[in-house]
């Protein structure tokens, strides 16, 4: 079977709707900015709401979730794994970084 | 299942794409892995300074970065209206979407200029920043000037497959393409602008 038979049409109210999210959930980034809150809530909760973002993006304008699941599953869990990786690695070493200087 | 036992006798498309997107895909992927290690040395530098500069002030940087955010994210709808304008085979209304989201490209790239040179005036170089810890210019001109490079590259690569699609040397196939690499370029200014801006806003 062709890409091209499978290709199903979508109607631009879809598209709409995810853009209007996407606006919707950069506001309440630019919102958080200005509350006082502690430096790893803040980071946990913008991290938490641009990963939303980009799965949005990833799966309706990137068309991901209309694909063949087996592309999702090629793509998506090795690059998490090498993010996770780096982070692993990386950030244990930059904490101590912090505590040397500190003391 | 019988279709899984032929896939090995080759002739069989795995994933039903055709091989511009599944390149384009892949190529995505390892440019992910460059922004996700540029990003991650970033908040290394960054959690090991306890004293990071925050200048960002309401006006002018966090309100232009968030009008061009506005822009890149309404530059994505028009670049999925052409891509299914392409599809429906209707050439000159997918060239009119793919001018304005080369339009909006261009107002992200006019406006973080725009606040480039207000930094630069200020003083902030790769090298040294009024405010301390002088690895906060290296890090915010890399990662943004990296970030503007692909948004440089994306219009270019819009403005030749507009043309090349309106004179009928490209196929609704390519346009599709085109767009996966701007939707890329939109995706990663979801990460840089909250953890470079939005993370060192002047309370």
């Amino acid at each position: 079977m062709s890409a091209q038979a499978e290709h199903k049409e979508h109607g631009s109210r879809l598209y709409l709707i995810v853009w209007g999210w996407l606006l919707a959930l950069t506001a309440v980034e630019v919102f958080l900015a200005y509350e006082k809150l502690p430096l790893t809530t803040m980071l946990v909760l913008l991290m938490g709401l641009s990963i939303v973002k980009a799965a949005l993006i990833i799966a309706y304008f990137m068309h991901l979730r209309f694909e063949r699941r087996s592309l999702a599953l090629t793509l998506v869990p090795p690059l998490l794994i090498c993010i996770i990786l780096l982070m692993v690695f990386f950030f244990p070493d930059s904490l101590r970084l912090l505590e040397w200087r500190s003391s | 299942m019988a279709g899984q036992a032929t896939l090995w006798s080759g002739g069989e498309s795995p994933y039903a794409i055709n091989s511009k997107k599944l390149g384009m895909w892949l190529f995505i992927i390892s440019d992910a892995l460059t922004f996700s290690v540029l990003l991650v040395a970033y908040s290394y530098v960054r959690m090991s300074n306890p004293r990071w500069p925050t200048p960002f002030e309401m006006y002018p940087a966090i309100t232009f970065s968030t009008i061009m955010t506005f822009c890149l994210l309404s530059s994505s709808v028009t670049m999925v209206m052409a891509v299914a304008a392409a599809h429906r085979g209707q050439r000159s209304r997918s060239v009119q979407w793919l001018g304005a989201t080369m339009l909006g490209g261009l107002a992200f790239v006019v406006l973080h200029a725009n606040e480039w040179m207000h930094l630069i005036h200020e003083g902030v170089t790769p090298f040294k920043n009024p405010w301390g810890v002088p690895l906060f210019g290296a890090t915010f001109f890399t990662l943004t000037g990296l970030h503007m490079t692909h948004v440089i590259c994306g219009v270019l690569y819009l403005g030749v497959m507009a043309l090349g699609f309106g004179r009928g040397k490209f196929t609704s196939q390519d346009v599709e393409v085109s767009g996966l690499y701007w939707h890329f370029v939109d995706l990663v200014w979801m990460f840089i602008f909250p953890l470079v801006y939005l993370m060192s806003t002047k309370m």
